[in-house]
C-alpha cells in the first residue's frame, strides 16, 4: 500500500465522521439543565422562608445540591442523565458533585489512600487548579484598577 | 532457508494445524447482541461473583482456556503451551488467569490484534513440530478497559459518535497437530501503520490503514482471489473503520464488499444498544471468531475465512504526550481443508 499523508488522511477522517446532533443535543442540556436550576431556586425558596441570612441561603443550597449530585452519582443514575443531557448536567454543581464522587467510587478497590483520596480529584482536578487560579488573576486585576 | 514463507510478509503452513475446540464466554450486553445465540457461555452480570472487573476478567479468561481444554477432551497436563493477551498494563488478565493452570505460558501484547496474534503463533509452533497441543486466547472488559484509558464509568459524560464500546468478552482456541479442521493455514503478519490519527475517540480511523494494508498484501502474498473466501473479517475497525478500509482495499483493486464485514459491527445493535461506532478490544475478536465463525467453519456454512484483528498501539501516557495512535493488523486463513 502506498504511504499515507497523515494530514490528508486525517482531512478524509473528518468527512467520514458522523456529525453529532447538535439541536437535540442543545435542547437537552438546556432543558435538564434548567430543570437543574430551578429546582436549585426552589431550594433558595425554601431556606429563605426558614429564616436564614443570604450567606447561609447559598451555603445551604450549594451543600443541598452537591449532596444531591453526590447521592444519585451512588445510585448509578447520573451516568444515564449525563449521557443525554451533556453539560446541562456538568455545568451546575451536581456535575461537580458527580466528577468527584464517579471516581472515588470506582478506585474504592485501590484503596482508601492511594485509591479513593488519591483518584477523587483526577477530573475534577483541573478545574479546581485552573478556577482557583483564574480567580486569583481576576481579583488582583480588579484589585489594582479598583484602586 | 525459509521454505515456508511466501511473498513479502505470509507464511504457508506446511502442515496446517487444527483448530479442535474453542470457547467463548461474554458479558450481557453481547449476550444481548445479534450473536446471543452462539456464545457458549453469556455471564449474568459484569463482576461474575468477583470482587473487582479484573478479577472477572482474568476469572473468564482462565474459564474459556479451561472449557476449551475439555471440549476437546483433553486433560490440561497435554497442552504444551498457553499464548494469550489482554489489554490491561502489564497484561494482568492473561498471566493471572494462567497461574493456577501449570502449562507453559507465552504472554502477548498486540492490542486488540492479540487474538490472531495468538492463532499466528500458535500455528507456527504447531507447524514446525514445537508442539502438539496448544491454547491461543484472549479476553477484554468493557469496565476494565474504561477507568484504565478512560473515565470512571458513574462519570456523566457524553461518548462522540466514532466512539467504541470494549467488549466484555473471553475467546480460547485450542490447536492441535492433529484434527479434522478448520485448518489454520495461511498466516500473515502485520506492519505498525501510523496514519497520524490522534482522537483516542476514533480508533476504527486509526486502525483501518494497518488492516487494509495487511489484506491487500495477503492477496498479493497468497494469489488468492477474492472468491477464495467465504468471508473475511476484521476485529475491531467499527462502523468508520470498516468503511475507510473497504475504500482502501477497494482502490488497491480488490472487490471485497460483498464478504467483508467487522467482529465489532456483528457483536452489538448499535442503534438499539447505543454503542455508536461498534464493538472494540481484544475479547471482540476473540469471542466473535471462537463463538460464532467457528460454529459456521464447522458446520460448513462457511469453508475458508480470513480473519484479521486489528490493534491501536498506543498508551493513555503517549496519547497524553500528543503521540499519534499506530495501527496494527494480524491476518489468518481458516480453511475447511489443508490447501
Amino acid at each position: 500500500m502506498n504511504k499515507i499523508n497523515p494530514k490528508e488522511y486525517n482531512e478524509y477522517v473528518q468527512k467520514k465522521i458522523p456529525k453529532p446532533t447538535f439541536l437535540k443535543n442543545s435542547l437537552w442540556a438546556f432543558f435538564i439543565g434548567g430543570i437543574i436550576c430551578t429546582f436549585g431556586q426552589f431550594i433558595i425558596n425554601f431556606y429563605k422562608n426558614m429564616g436564614l441570612d443570604k450567606d447561609g441561603v447559598s451555603a445551604a443550597t450549594a451543600i443541598t445540591l452537591v449532596f444531591l449530585g453526590a447521592f444519585f452519582t451512588g445510585l448509578g443514575w447520573y451516568d444515564k442523565l449525563g449521557k443525554r443531557a451533556g453539560a446541562g448536567s456538568i455545568v451546575p454543581i451536581t456535575g461537580f458533585a458527580n466528577s468527584i464522587v464517579s471516581p472515588a467510587m470506582e478506585f474504592k478497590r485501590e484503596g482508601f489512600i492511594f485509591g479513593v483520596a488519591a483518584r477523587m480529584f483526577t477530573v475534577a482536578g483541573p478545574v479546581l487548579v485552573y478556577g482557583y487560579g483564574s480567580s486569583v488573576i481576576v481579583g488582583l486585576i480588579y484589585y489594582l484598577v479598583k484602586k | 532457508m525459509a521454505v515456508k514463507k511466501i511473498g513479502k510478509q505470509t507464511v504457508r503452513l506446511k502442515n496446517p494445524p487444527s483448530i479442535i475446540s474453542t470457547y467463548s464466554i461474554v458479558g450481557p450486553k453481547e449476550g444481548d447482541g445479534p450473536l446471543k445465540e452462539y456464545f457458549d457461555f453469556i455471564l449474568q452480570d459484569d463482576l461474575c461473583g468477583q470482587k473487582t472487573w479484573e478479577k472477572c476478567e482474568s476469572k473468564i479468561l482462565e474459564d474459556a482456556i479451561k472449557m476449551a481444554i475439555k471440549n476437546a477432551q483433553l486433560s490440561e497436563k497435554k497442552v504444551e503451551y498457553v499464548l494469550a493477551g489482554d489489554l490491561l498494563n502489564q497484561i494482568i488478565s492473561s498471566s493471572f488467569a494462567v497461574r493456577n493452570l501449570g502449562i507453559p505460558y507465552f504472554g502477548l501484547y498486540g492490542a486488540c490484534s492479540t487474538m490472531a496474534e495468538s492463532l499466528s503463533l500458535g500455528s507456527m509452533l504447531i507447524d514446525g513440530g514445537y508442539a502438539d497441543y496448544l491454547v491461543c486466547a484472549t479476553s477484554s472488559h468493557f469496565c476494565t478497559a474504561e477507568r484504565q484509558f478512560r473515565f470512571p464509568l458513574e462519570l456523566g459524560n457524553q461518548r462522540p459518535p466514532t466512539s467504541q464500546w470494549t467488549v466484555t468478552g473471553a475467546g480460547a482456541a485450542v490447536l492441535s497437530s492433529n484434527g479434522l479442521g478448520p485448518y489454520i493455514t495461511h498466516v500473515t503478519t502485520g506492519k505498525v501503520v501510523d496514519a497520524g490519527i490522534k482522537d483516542v475517540n476514533n480508533m476504527g480511523a486509526a486502525m483501518a490503514p494497518a488492516a487494509a494494508d495487511t489484506i491487500i498484501q495477503h492477496f498479493k502474498d497468497t494469489g488468492y482471489r477474492i472468491d477464495d473466501y467465504d468471508l473475511i473479517i476484521t476485529g475491531d475497525l467499527g462502523i468508520i473503520g470498516k468503511e475507510i478500509a473497504e475504500e482502501f482495499i477497494t482502490k488497491a483493486g480488490y472487490d471485497i464488499s460483498k464478504i467483508f464485514t467487522d467482529c465489532g459491527i456483528e457483536i452489538f445493535d448499535n442503534e438499539r444498544q447505543d454503542t455508536h461506532a461498534g464493538g472494540s478490544g481484544c475479547g471482540c475478536s476473540a469471542s466473535v471468531f471462537c463463538g460464532y465463525i467457528y460454529k459456521l467453519l464447522k458446520d460448513k456454512t462457511l469453508n475458508r475465512v480470513l480473519l484479521i484483528s486489528t490493534g491501536a498501539l498506543h498508551s493513555t501516557t503517549s496519547s497524553q504526550q500528543g503521540e499519534s495512535i499506530p495501527g496494527i493488523a494480524h491476518a489468518v486463513t481458516i480453511s475447511n481443508t489443508k490447501e
